[in-house]
């Protein structure tokens, strides 16, 4: 049990990289980037292919960053240049880096146990928790710069951000190849920690990096202890805990994707719905009152 | 100041739904002047201010401000020199950041961002200062994210954020439209008091006549695209102007 956690906690932060990458484009540009599913593996792809000719593990991986980041240019160009709606360009990014990924090593599955990886200088535990808070920090701070402050604007209002005299293209830009970056560096990490890159490993991959964004936002939901990657990490740990005592219970691992997809369906159909559903009892409750009121006054008027 | 020469716009070139708003149209307005834009609807009022900020692009024709042909600049290398204000008070603002975040942001406008902090300690005080002047209580909310003020106050940040760099043309686009009457006085008030403090040529759109006779220098009412009246706002009566509206509509209709 207790290694179960642990192992749940290592790739719970490894998702966690890929949670605060989703975290910028569907929370900040409030915009769904379906390149995920491609970069994710890009980014396990990239990091076999580099450590397979001899480079560090360490520049391997923070090198799947940079490169991943072309993934995110790539769906820029297709949403702005060329003016395809940013979930089909998501989606031809994805659809483009499948055979990418197949072309940078040759196939489908690379075994990576020969060769070196960030893991073998100390506990992963320990090695995740450093490269998490590491980028959870940077990303805090680059947010609160003049750029970062404009990125959340154009997410936020996209005129506002022109009548500043800045090009909001320019944001949307900076924010696809960031959150590419950092989803590609998740996929690194996980393929050094599971000893392989495979070309599945993206399936279903954007769920799991909203289902972590759903559930960190419903931790403690009106405090502000916990900012949004705080809470991006926080549910990328949570979601693989739950998944790993699922599968401890008797789960199928096979099971887990629709698993997933059914949260994600719960907590959004819950912030969309409970509102609603609060106010209709509230009627409900005012209409009993408007009624008794009209038979007391019924009442009144008979005597 | 701003000169508007030969302008021509029209939609829907070349199908059968083809509308033209604007054709030849031209136009001067005097530095330190508030002009009162009115007209019905259709009338191209909407479609000038919007190709004055640069978010339309006219199919011809030379816009001159300052003198200084910004015809060919994009809407953001405009907004160094125009400031707008829009119907709708989230239009102005970013919802999801706080006023001191926003006030900071519009600090800025113009200029290079870059990666130094944007919220700096310093400034604040100067900010505390220009939302008093408001005298509205924002001053106490500096770390309240705007998508929870009224419509009123958001617009009134709004107002702020658009004059704070002191634009050398200020478009307002109905922008008391959404707002409640007294509200709306509150805000016209102050627009008023922040065109003449920092002296800002300003055209603004409205459909309200007492107010666009009230707060203006000069009225401009357009059908068509042509300017139908023009006069100085202190020798215009309200009953002048709805008389025009109902004999054009009259004409309209027949």
């Amino acid at each position: 049990m207790n290694s179960l956690i642990i192992t749940s906690i290592e790739q719970g932060l490894i998702f966690a990289v890929l949670a605060m990458g989703i975290f910028i484009t569907y929370k900040i540009l409030d915009m769904a980037d379906l390149s995920v599913e491609g970069t994710f593996p890009f980014g396990a792809f990239i990091f076999a292919k580099l450590v397979s000719t001899g480079v560090n593990p360490f520049v391997s991986t923070i090198l799947a960053f940079g490169i991943g980041s072309l993934a995110g240019l790539m769906t820029a160009v297709l949403f702005i240049k060329l003016k395809i709606k940013p979930l089909l360009a998501g989606i031809l990014t994805m659809t483009t880096l499948y055979s990418i990924n197949l072309r940078i090593n040759g196939k489908s599955n690379i075994p990576l146990f020969n060769f070196e990886s960030v893991f073998d200088i100390g506990p992963a535990l320990l090695i995740l928790v450093v490269t998490v808070m590491a980028i959870k920090i940077t990303l805090d701070q680059f947010l609160k710069t003049e750029i970062g402050y404009l990125l959340i604007a154009t997410g936020d209002n996209e005129s506002l951000v022109k009548s500043l005299g800045a090009n909001s293209n320019k944001f949307k830009t900076i924010g696809l190849m960031l959150s590419n970056g950092l989803i590609a560096f998740s996929g690194a990490l996980m393929a050094q920690y599971q000893g392989f890159a495979d070309i599945s490993m993206g399936t279903g991959i954007i769920v799991i990096g909203l289902a972590s964004i759903i559930i960190g936002d419903t931790i403690k939901k009106d405090s502000s202890i916990f900012n949004s990657t705080t809470r991006a990490i926080l549910g990328a740990i949570i979601y693989k805990i739950i998944g790993g005592i699922a599968i401890d219970l008797g789960l199928s691992p096979n099971d887990l994707k629709a698993i997933s997809a059914i949260i994600v369906i719960i907590f959004i159909a819950y912030n969309n719905l409970a509102s609603d559903f609060l106010a209709s009892i509230k009627n409900k409750g005012e209409k009993k009152y408007a009624n008794n009121t009209r038979i007391i006054e019924k009442v009144l008027q008979r005597h | 100041m701003l000169t508007i020469q030969g302008l021509s716009k029209k939609f829907y070139k070349g199908t059968e739904n083809e509308i033209e708003v604007f054709n030849n149209f031209n136009l001067y307005i005097e530095e330190n002047k508030c002009t009162a834009i009115i007209g019905p609807n259709g009338c191209g009022k909407s479609t000038l201010l919007n190709i004055l900020a640069g978010s339309i692009l006219p199919d011809s024709g030379r816009i001159i401000l300052n003198g200084e042909d910004i015809s060919n600049l994009s809407e953001e290398n405009r907004s160094r020199l125009i400031g707008r204000v829009y119907q709708d008070p989230s239009m102005g603002v970013s919802p999801s950041l706080t006023i001191l975040e926003n006030m900071s942001l519009a600090d800025k406008k113009g200029e290079k961002f870059t990666l130094r902090r944007l919220v700096k300690k310093n400034t604040i005080d100067k900010y505390v200062e220009i939302l008093k002047s408001l005298d509205l209580g924002l001053e106490h909310k500096l770390n309240t994210k705007v998508k929870y003020l009224s419509g009123g106050q958001r617009q009134s940040l709004s107002l702020i954020m658009a004059t704070m760099k002191h634009p050398d043309l200020l478009l307002l686009d109905e922008h008391t439209a959404a707002l409640d009457p007294k509200t709306s006085y509150i805000i016209m008030e102050k627009t008023k008091e922040l065109i003449d403090k920092y002296k800002i040529t300003t055209i603004m759109i409205s459909h309200n006549m007492k107010d666009a006779i009230r707060y203006s220098d000069r009225i401009i009412m357009l059908n068509k695209g042509k300017i139908v009246l023009d006069k100085p706002s202190k020798n215009t009566a309200e009953e002048e102007l709805i008389e025009i509206y109902r004999t054009k509509l009259f004409e309209q209709i027949a």
